[in-house]
Parts: C-alpha cells; sequence; structure tokens
C-alpha cells in the first residue's frame, strides 16, 4: 500500500464546517507519528457470509469483493473488512454513506441484513513510522510478526476495543468515539520518544 | 574490615568513579558496581535492623535471595522502599537509606526487644495479644503497626512512568547463565523465536566467577562468543535485566524489565512488564546457597561464601581479611582459593564433614589453608561485626575446641535450585538426597493446552550442578523446548572442563547436638527473626503442616519470600516431626519470583489514562461552561452547571424551576440506543420486553421494561417502530453495553435461528432532551420540521431536517413537559446544541444537568434503574404491572415473577412520602416497625429509594417501598434518621406534580 492510497482514505472528509471528528485531528510526536483522522464513512453490514447478493452489495458500496475472514480489501479511499462471521465494515467517503446504503438496500431487496451508518460512532487514527507496531503492542496483545498485511485485527487497546490494520507506513486503528481521548492519551504514552522497545 | 582490593573485578570500572549516598553520608564506588558491592567497599556492613529483635543486620548474599540489606532508595516521588541493594545497579547521585530503625541505624531502641527475645517465641503475636479482647484495637494494634514494616510507603504520587509490552515467541528462556544461553543457541538454531531474559545486567551467571572451563578457555570467552552469535540471529530477541516474575496457564508469563532505574528523570518509562506468550519455557534460572545454622549466623559479617566469591571476583571488594570459610561442601573451597589468590586471609576451612577428599579441598590444602574436618562453627562471636568464631566437634553438643579470631565468615549448605518459575503453574519437585535439595520433577512438568509439558528446566534449576552438566542439560532443554514447539533442533552442546566435586553432607543444624541456648541464636529467617527454636516449639505445639508452621512462625514470609530460609527450615520441621523432608513437603511458590514494582504493574493505567472516560460530542462544552460532572459507567455526565456564587444544590433548583417554567435543554446522548431488526425483531423484542412491542405501530414510541430471565427489573427505556421489521430501543446511559450483549446473548446462544440482527448506535447519535413550555418554540425557530400536537403527538418520532440538521425527533418526556429528545449525527452534535442554545435564548434556555433530571423525573414519580431497583425488585413492586402483558405466552423473568416469594403479596411495593414537616428524608432511611428480628436487629416495614428537596413544590419529596404500597396511602410512618432519631412522613401517591399530565399535554 503506497502513501498516496493510504492518505486517500485518511483524507479528511470534512464536508461543511458543522462536522468535527472527536479530536479535532490532534496529533503527537512521539518515537512514531500519532494522528487523529477523520471522520471517515463507516457502514456496517451484518449479514451471513451466504447471503445470495452480498457481493453485489459490497460491490455496489464500495467496489470492491467480499473480505476473507479477518481479512481488508483496501482500494483507494474505499475499503472492506471483516468483522466476525456475521458483519463486515465498510469504510468510504463520509458524505458517500447514504448512497451506499441505498445501493445495498438495493442488492439485498427481501433478504434479512441489517446496514447502519457508524461514521459518528467512531473515532479513527493513523499511527506511522518504522516502529509504529512498537506503539501498538504496549497496548493490545497482538503478535504483529503473525499479522497478515491485511489482516482487520480486532482486539483491544488496554481497557478499550479497538481494532487496527497496516496501511502505508503504519497502522490505522479505530475505536469507539466516545474514548477518543482516551486512546489518544494511550497512543501518546506508548509512543513517547525513549521509550522504543528496540 | 571490608575494602576494595587493589586489582581485580570482572565487572566494575575503576575509570568511572560514582558518587553516591547511605544515610546521608557520601561515599565512593565505581562503575559497575551494585549498591551492595559499593556499600562494602566503604566499609558499610551493618546495613538494617531486623523486623521482631532489631538486630543489627549486614549483607548476607549477591543477588536478589538477599534477605538482608534492603534499603529506601531515592527520595520524594521517586523514593522507593524495601529495594534489595544486591540487585541495585550504582549510579552518581544515588540517594540510599536503611530501614526499621529508630533513631539510627548505630544505635537503635528497638533492639531491647532482643533482650526480650526469650519472651517472643514463634506464635507470640497470636498467644499475647487475644485477651482483654478490647486491648487488641485500642493497645496492641497501634503499638505493633508502629513498630512493624521495614520500609516505609512513599507518601509522593510517584514521578516515573511505566508501560507494558506484549510479546509472543515459540521457545521462552529464563536466565542467561550458561545453561540459558546454550538452550538459547541450539533453539535460536532451530528457527525458533526465541526470548532469552536475564534479571541481572550481565549474561553468563556464576560461571565466570567459578572459574568454569569451556571448550579449553575460561568461561568468558564462550560466553561472549554465545551471546554474539545469539544477537546475529534475528529470530533470537535478549533482554538483560529482565527478570521472570511469574510463569501462569497457557505459556503465559510475566517479567519486568528495568530500564531507567540508574537513569531516573530521563524520560525514558522506569519499568517495562513485559506480557509474554510462549508456546514453550525453558527455565534456566540457577541455585541459591543455603546458610548454615550456627549460633550467631545473623551477625554482620557472616555471608554466603558463593556470595563472598562473587564480591571479590566480580568487583574485587573483600567482606574481610580474615574470612573463616564453614561448609559442607566442595563449592566454598572455591571461595577459600579466591580469597587466598586475592592476597586475602583464610585462617581456616571448617567442614562438617568427617572426611574431606575431594580436588578442590586438595587444592586448598595445597594452598597452605587450614582445613578443619568434622567441625563446626559453636558460635560466632561479635555484635555489629563478626569478631571470631569458637571451633567445635559438627557430632557434639558445642564444646569449644578453639576460638579464631576474623571479621568474617562464608558458609555453605549447598545449594537449592530455583524452582520458582517451574512451580509457579504446577511443576512438582522431588527431594535429591545426594545434593539435599528440591529439584523439579521432569516426569510431572506444568502442563499446557494439550496436556503436554510446557516448562522444560535447565542447568542448575534442574540440579545439575557443575557447568560440563549444566551445558549438555542446556542444549537437550533447548532442543527439547524448540521441538515441542515445532521446529527441528539438535542438542549440540558446548563442552565444559570436568571439575569433580566430592558429594555434599546435609547439615540441618551446627553442632548437631546443639542445645536450646545454641539453638535460640540459629537464625533460619534473617528479614522476620525466625530461628530454628521457633520452628521447633511450633512442631511442639502441634503445627505438623509446613504451610501452617510457615504462618505461625512467619518462616519465609518477609519480603524475600524465605529464598534462603525455606529448605532450612522444612528441614528443622522434618527433624522435629520426625520425618522425612519430602514428606513434610515445601511451602507453595507464587509469582513473583522477586518483587515487581506496583508501577510496572499499573502500566500506562494511571493519571488521565488510569481508565476510559466517555466523552459526548458536548462534553468539551461542558467543562468550558463549569459543570460539575458524576460518573454514570465510564461516562461522565454533567451533574449540574453551577453558576459563580451558587452551590450546587441552589444551581440544580435553578436548573429544574427554569426547565419546569421556560426551557432546558439536556445532552442525553449518553442514553443507550440499539437497533434491532430482522423478520423475528418483533417476536425477539417481545421476548426481552415485559411489555408488546410487536404491535407497536411504525412511527410510535413505547416504554418497555426489561428483566433478568429471574424476573428482576434490569433495565428500560423507550421503544419506536422505525420501520416494518425495524425498531430502535433506548436504554439507561449505563445499561447500552450491557443490553446489547445481552441481546447478542440470547440471539447467538439460545435463538440462533432467529432472523435477527442488532447494532449498537449509542455514539453515532448526539440526543438533546429539549424540555419546558418552549420547547415547541425553540424547535420551530429552527424550523424545518413540524413539530405540532397534531402532527407529533406525545410518544411519537419524526424524521426531518431540523434547523438544517438531519435528526430524527422523539415526543417523549421524562419530566413531565412538553418535551422532545433530538438525535443528530455525533459529530453534528455539538453544532446542533449550540445552535439550540443560540436559538432558545430568547425563551430562557438554560443547560441542566442529571441531579435536576433525576428530581424532575422523581416529581412525576417516575421511576429510575438503579435508585427503585438493585437487583431484588420486580417491575410489580413498582407498581409496573400495567406494562406487563398478561397475554403474552412468555418473555424473559415471566416464570421467575411466579415464584412464590416473588408473587407474594407481602414483598415490599413502591409509594411516594411527604414528611410532616416538609423536611426531606435522608438517603437509605428505613422505616421501622415493631419487635426485632431472628438476629436481635429491630424490624423494618420499608425503605426510602429516591429522595429529594422539590424547587417546585417547595418541599421534600420522596419514593420508596413499604409493606402495602398504595394500600398505606394516609398512614404516617417513621423514617430513620441517620443520628439515631426518626422522622414521621405520610405514605402518598407517588405523583407529586401534574398528576393528569396537562403539561405534556399541549
Amino acid at each position: 500500500m503506497s502513501d498516496a492510497v493510504s492518505a486517500q482514505i485518511v483524507g479528511a472528509q470534512i464536508v461543511g464546517a458543522q462536522i468535527v471528528s472527536a479530536l479535532g485531528h490532534a496529533s503527537f510526536d512521539g518515537f512514531a507519528k500519532v494522528r487523529e483522522i477523520g471522520p471517515v464513512g463507516m457502514i456496517s453490514l451484518r449479514t451471513k457470509s451466504d447471503l445470495p447478493g452480498l457481493a453485489a452489495a459490497i460491490k455496489a458500496a464500495v467496489g470492491m469483493g467480499v473480505p476473507a475472514q479477518r481479512q481488508i480489501k483496501i482500494a483507494g479511499d474505499k475499503a472492506a473488512g471483516w468483522m466476525s462471521p456475521d458483519e463486515y465494515l465498510l469504510l468510504l467517503p463520509y458524505g458517500e454513506t447514504d448512497a451506499a446504503l441505498a445501493a445495498i438496500a438495493e442488492a439485498l431487496r427481501g433478504q434479512h441484513h441489517l446496514a447502519v451508518t457508524l461514521s459518528d460512532a467512531r473515532a479513527v487514527f493513523r499511527v506511522e513510522g518504522a516502529k509504529a507496531d512498537q506503539v501498538l503492542a504496549k497496548l493490545s496483545p497482538v503478535d504483529f510478526a503473525a499479522l497478515g498485511p491485511k489482516e482487520l485485527r480486532r482486539t483491544r487497546a488496554a481497557q478499550v476495543a479497538a481494532a487496527f490494520w497496516k496501511d502505508g507506513d503504519g497502522f490505522t486503528v479505530v475505536c469507539f468515539r466516545s474514548v477518543a481521548g482516551y486512546m489518544m492519551g494511550l497512543l501518546n504514552h506508548s509512543a513517547t520518544k525513549g521509550s522504543e522497545i528496540s | 574490615m571490608s575494602t576494595r582490593l587493589s586489582k581485580g573485578g570482572r565487572l566494575i570500572d575503576r575509570a568511572a568513579p560514582q558518587e553516591f549516598s547511605f544515610n546521608g553520608k557520601t561515599m565512593r564506588g565505581l562503575a559497575g558496581d551494585t549498591l551492595a558491592a559499593a556499600l562494602l567497599a566503604n566499609d558499610q556492613m551493618l546495613l538494617g535492623r531486623s523486623f521482631k529483635y532489631h538486630r543489627p543486620r549486614g549483607l548476607v548474599a549477591a543477588g536478589p535471595e538477599e534477605p538482608n540489606a534492603i534499603v529506601g532508595l531515592g527520595r520524594d516521588g521517586r523514593f522507593e522502599p524495601n529495594q534489595r541493594v544486591t540487585t541495585t545497579e550504582l549510579f552518581d547521585g544515588l540517594e540510599a537509606a536503611s530501614q526499621n530503625h529508630w533513631p539510627s541505624l548505630e544505635f537503635d531502641v528497638g533492639v531491647i526487644n532482643n533482650t526480650l527475645a526469650r519472651f517472643l517465641p514463634g506464635g507470640f503475636y497470636y498467644k499475647t495479644f487475644m485477651w482483654p479482647r478490647a486491648a487488641w484495637k485500642h493497645v496492641f494494634e497501634p503499638i505493633i503497626r508502629r513498630s512493624a514494616g521495614l520500609g516505609k510507603a512513599p507518601t509522593m504520587r510517584d514521578a516515573d512512568r511505566y508501560e507494558y509490552t506484549y510479546s509472543f515467541c515459540d521457545v521462552l528462556i529464563l536466565g542467561g547463565g550458561i545453561a540459558g544461553l546454550q538452550a538459547a543457541l541450539v533453539a535460536g538454531s532451530s528457527g525458533a523465536r526465541v526470548m532469552l531474559l536475564e534479571q541481572s545486567a550481565h549474561w553468563g551467571g556464576r560461571a565466570p566467577v567459578d572459574g568454569d572451563v569451556i571448550e579449553g578457555k575460561p568461561a568468558e570467552v564462550w560466553i561472549n562468543s554465545a551471546v554474539q552469535s545469539l544477537a546475529a540471529m534475528d529470530n533470537v530477541t535478549m533482554r538483560l535485566r529482565t527478570m521472570g516474575a511469574g510463569v501462569y496457564d497457557h505459556g503465559y508469563v510475566l517479567a519486568e524489565e528495568k530500564i531507567a532505574d540508574t537513569t531516573p528523570g530521563d524520560g525514558r518509562p522506569k519499568h517495562r512488564l513485559w506480557r509474554i506468550r510462549a508456546a514453550q519455557i525453558v527455565t534456566a534460572t540457577g541455585a541459591i546457597e543455603r546458610p548454615l545454622s550456627f549460633a550467631g549466623n545473623d551477625i554482620p559479617g557472616v555471608m554466603l561464601a558463593g556470595s563472598v566469591r562473587d564480591y571479590v571476583v566480580n568487583y574485587a571488594v573483600s567482606p574481610g581479611d580474615r574470612t573463616v570459610v564453614v561448609t559442607n561442601n566442595d563449592d566454598a573451597y572455591r571461595t577459600a582459593i579466591a580469597l587466598v589468590q586475592a592476597g586475602l586471609s583464610v585462617p581456616c576451612i571448617i567442614d562438617a564433614r568427617a572426611v574431606v577428599t575431594g580436588d578442590l579441598p586438595a587444592k586448598a590444602r595445597a594452598m597452605g589453608i587450614r582445613v578443619e574436618a568434622g567441625k563446626a562453627i559453636a558460635k560466632v562471636k561479635g555484635g555489629k561485626r563478626v569478631t571470631g568464631v569458637s571451633l567445635c566437634v559438627q557430632a557434639g553438643e558445642g564444646a569449644v575446641l578453639e576460638e579464631i579470631s576474623c571479621d568474617a565468615v562464608a558458609m555453605s549448605g549447598g545449594w537449592s535450585p530455583v524452582v520458582h518459575l517451574w512451580s509457579h503453574c504446577g511443576g512438582k519437585l522431588i527431594w535429591d538426597k545426594t545434593h539435599a535439595h528440591f529439584r523439579p520433577d521432569a516426569s510431572r512438568p506444568p502442563t499446557g493446552a494439550d496436556g503436554l509439558a510446557m516448562v522444560v528446566v535447565v542447568g542448575n534449576a534442574n540440579g545439575a550442578m557443575t557447568a560440563a552438566e549444566t551445558l549438555v542439560c542446556g542444549a537437550k532443554g533447548g532442543a527439547a523446548a524448540a521441538m515441542a514447539a515445532g521446529f527441528k533442533a539438535e542438542a549440540v552442546s558446548a563442552v565444559a572442563e570436568a571439575s569433580p566435586e566430592a558429594d555434599m553432607e546435609a547439615v540441618w543444624i551446627m553442632p548437631q547436638g546443639a542445645g536450646p541456648a545454641l539453638k535460640a541464636k540459629m537464625w533460619l529467617d534473617y528479614q522476620n527473626d525466625v530461628k530454628v527454636s521457633d520452628v521447633q516449639l511450633a512442631a511442639r505445639e502441634g503445627y505438623t503442616s509446613v504451610e501452617h508452621t510457615k504462618r505461625y512462625t512467619t518462616l519465609g514470609m518477609a519480603t524475600d519470600q524465605g529464598k534462603l530460609s525455606n529448605i532450612n527450615g522444612l528441614a528443622v520441621l522434618a527433624d522435629a516431626l520426625h520425618e522425612e523432608i519430602p514428606q513434610v513437603g515445601t511451602t507453595t511458590f507464587r509469582p513473583p519470583y522477586a518483587p515487581v514494582t506496583l508501577g510496572a504493574l499499573a502500566g500506562e493505567s494511571r493519571g488521565e489514562i488510569f481508565q476510559p472516560l466517555r466523552k459526548t460530542p458536548m462534553h468539551a462544552w461542558h467543562e468550558k461552561n463549569h459543570a460539575y460532572f458524576e460518573p454514570v459507567g465510564l461516562w461522565r455526565r454533567p451533574y449540574t452547571f453551577p453558576r459563580p456564587g451558587e452551590n450546587h444544590e441552589q444551581a440544580v433548583h435553578r436548573e429544574v424551576l427554569n426547565t419546569r417554567s421556560n426551557l432546558g435543554l439536556l445532552d442525553a446522548s449518553t442514553l443507550g440506543k440499539i437497533i434491532v431488526k430482522g423478520p423475528d425483531a418483533g417476536r425477539f423484542l417481545d421476548m426481552l420486553y415485559t411489555g408488546v412491542m410487536s404491535t407497536l405501530p411504525i412511527g410510535k414510541c413505547r416504554y418497555g421494561l426489561m428483566c433478568s430471565e429471574q424476573g428482576f427489573l434490569s433495565d428500560d427505556g423507550v421503544v419506536a417502530r422505525i420501520d416494518e421489521d425495524t425498531w430502535l430501543c433506548h436504554t439507561t446511559s449505563g445499561g447500552a453495553d450491557r443490553i446489547h450483549a445481552w441481546m447478542e446473548d440470547w440471539l447467538q446462544c439460545e435463538w440462533w435461528d432467529w432472523q435477527v440482527y442488532t447494532a449498537n448506535v449509542t455514539e453515532q447519535l448526539a440526543q438533546v432532551a429539549v424540555v419546558g413550555p418552549n420547547a415547541r418554540k425553540v424547535l420551530e425557530k429552527l424550523g424545518g420540521m413540524d413539530v405540532s400536537k397534531e402532527t407529533l403527538p406525545f410518544m411519537q418520532w419524526a424524521d426531518g431536517t431540523l434547523g438544517g440538521f438531519p435528526a430524527r425527533i422523539y415526543r417523549i418526556s421524562f419530566s413531565g413537559e412538553l418535551s422532545y429528545e433530538v438525535a443528530v449525527p455525533a459529530s453534528k452534535g455539538l453544532a446542533f446544541w449550540e445552535a439550540l442554545h443560540a436559538a432558545g435564548a430568547e425563551f430562557g434556555a438554560m443547560v441542566y444537568g442529571t441531579e435536576a433530571l433525576h428530581i424532575m423525573r422523581a416529581e412525576k414519580g417516575f421511576i429510575m434503574i438503579g435508585d427503585e431497583t438493585d437487583g431484588t425488585i420486580i417491575p410489580q413492586d413498582l407498581n409496573l404491572g400495567w406494562a406487563i402483558s398478561k397475554k403474552k405466552a412468555d418473555f424473559l423473568g415471566k416464570r421467575g415473577q411466579e415464584r412464590t416469594y416473588l408473587a407474594s403479596p407481602d414483598r415490599w411495593k413502591l409509594a411516594g412520602f411527604e414528611t410532616l414537616d416538609g423536611s426531606v428524608i435522608q438517603d437509605g432511611a428505613y422505616i421501622p416497625s415493631a419487635g426485632k428480628n431472628a438476629n436481635g436487629q429491630g424490624n423494618t416495614q420499608g425503605r426510602v429509594t429516591s429522595t429529594y428537596y422539590s424547587p417546585t413544590l417547595k418541599k421534600g419529596i420522596a419514593m420508596g417501598l413499604i409493606k402495602g404500597g398504595l394500600e398505606r396511602i394516609g398512614d404516617v410512618v417513621e423514617f430513620t434518621t441517620i443520628t439515631g432519631g426518626v422522622v414521621k412522613a405520610r405514605v402518598v401517591d407517588p405523583v407529586f406534580y401534574d398528576k393528569d399530565g396537562e403539561k405534556n399535554n399541549v
């Protein structure tokens, strides 16, 4: 994944001055760089993986195929991730979620599913730099050596739920909006210069 | 006296002097010193006082087993009590102070206990302070608490930072001596991911000090090359100063890394706690030397023989000019030889064995050192420092043959493998008669989830007591661990020169026939002052279990956890019980192996990130507007917004009155919001709620109750029907995650074939309660949606654009006023909130907090989950039978509520209360009734659940539970007060305000 592509995914989709991300794009320069980004458009899609029309729905919403177990597919400013056996996370520009929801509803008409916009329920961070994994290794019980290049890892960061994946020269981290400040505190603490693990 | 030698010292840098202080006195050491070595180099042998008798205490050991030399380090925010000087690396500016003495280390008043020692036997506390009973609390405990304790707790906030790191590997090797290095070389070569941790600052362990020869060269050469080879392997991670603290189930290991101990304030974390998941664990933790039990073995200057050798070889520090060596094995001869080679005097080696033949004794004799076989120390002479020893026959009772003057005694009672980490997770031990020690039983290892061994033990820790055996054992263990982790490994081992030792002889008491006077001066546990006589007394008093004896005598219960005393203590106990040592067994080894700093265990979790604080999109606005917050789950919600000159009560009353007369705005974003969708969603909600949700028309709202299977009220909230197969369920603020998990639990585990999906959208939406007579006006001013009584009547909702914001408006009320709750996307929440305030200014808009919310709902008689409920309350208790469907065949809690106890007419039920004098009933007050119960306590007939001063009604109002409930209306009852009095109150209808709902019907 090139920097250019990752920059597209995070490219602050601010539509109108009223919309504010949880922390107003706070950032921190430690041994890795931490930035709060977004808001990023997110749709939670709950269906069974064998639901007829699922592939068409995800294709219509974000233009790519159904992600395999624990994987995330990324293309440009859109992505589709596997969250659980009956949940997918779709990422797209903030302003495009209504259209994507309509496309999903069309593709899955008559099929049992639940699609809902959760862009505002989440906070998104970038942790970048050669040692970005060390920042997260202090917070999450994740074996980074075993983390796949396109793996969407659901885990916890200290005391809160989190998910992240490798993208460009670092990681994109997602958590709940209400704990964005806590997450920023964790990332700052862990990225403090001099506390590199190796 | 102890001093620095002019030559030698493999770990020190003579070109790098360091200045430090001990009890305020400036001293000098060298880079590479431990604090222990530096103190000895300054002839500071007296380092503390013992716990009970305040006996003078000096260094005994050179490693983490040290029981005596523990000090307070640093000052203020970096003060740390109970730090071992033997594991503290010296640095320029280090400050240390001794503990447990008053007024001074040299002159200590508490030493009077020593004179009274015969009145302070084992179990003294249990025996003495039992009577009179009241004296314990008022006399004994305060005095004991003042005199007890070694270090003082820090009084200031810790100035340092700490962190965790999670790590994973195939083979985790704990201990970087030659066994651990050899295991790492083998496991590393197999391609396995290897972590090698060493607690000290140096690789190689004792081998260089012991003069081992590996591959024909001094051990140090092989160690250096092994370290280089390992460092070159990408699959091997090596950490010095990192102690394996505990081994837990499923290959989980905690280790503490010391990072910035010697560079305080440099910004790095002081310690890092490693949380490691390993497929296989290799413990290469070495062995600890045992003291010998002879009279006066606690006098400063009596040290472990191996440790004396450490100080001489590693740090060029001599504990004394004349050192008597006393032993039951060959290894201690190495110390005598090292001392003589360093130019020091060894007047005598006292060997308890009747026949002394080994190679090492021969070498010592050849150097002209006097060896006394079959002899013992009858008694050590000296007070704050050894001045000499009395020689006697080991087989006798201690008749003195000769006095030998000396200023140090190097003792060795043999070596005990460090079996702690092997034992933490269930590894068993066997008694090795040859070495008189417990060692791991390879046939009974700690096992993992697959029932197979998860820990392999190597080297000294496994009872391999020579370098040659240790290396072979290390290679085999490394290979076994790598293979168990799924790699191909070959147990190729380096070869060490054989250094045969003659058999040792178990010696538990010296001399073996010593009488009571001598045994009362033979220390087992130096820190807790437990002597041979105490353990024997415990045995005589019937303590046959080693675990009971430990607790009765406090043997092994000090901060060193008995690293030196346990084996000697249980050997004495076994002897007193006329049992074999393995029959008596050991006490339980529990983590941590050695103390771990609390800061490291807390990790990052302190200060601002002690715990997650959940914040709504409007949180910053609340802070700016001086909100006083209260915790609601992990949220912080504004309790009230006091203005200058107002106390909280006045502020709350202002907020209530303004909301009732003008316009109140509440941040209700924390309310749980869960979408439930699917063909079976209605059926699902009918099971979850006590009422019927499936029949709710689209566009309408209905209040619902959720109960546990047992029938107890669990949560409540308003449910909205969104479309044919979609509902939105509001939960309490604290209940959102719990109820969402509850729904998923039923859907995933019980009704897995029902077609229902849920989504917790709580944080997607900011929600504002717009409340009061002017509520409609402000929404109309914002414009864009018809909020009239006709279009949006009570208990309906509508979607639209309000003042330019995409909004869903619910016409619901928790206050009794005309009220709307407006939900907008969270990222527009703050903007919407500010727009409401701006538009509402002309209508008297004023923010209110949770306390005003609570008062207004109480004025209306609305229940609150957590106030009226406490997990023992069913809806019927709260007169909420109207919200329970009689028609439904089943719902969660239905059968529970039919149980006789819950269906009983005698249950306390909700009613309102008004005091006769208008005062406010106290929180938690009970309504007493006549008579006493079986426990002699006064009977009760009810209790208050919500009680407030109503600013609207200008009097105290309350809700509570009372036997008889609403049937009691009109009765006058008494509520208790905290001071023991009572206040009279009349039972009334719990709806105090606007009973007919006219305020809302507009």
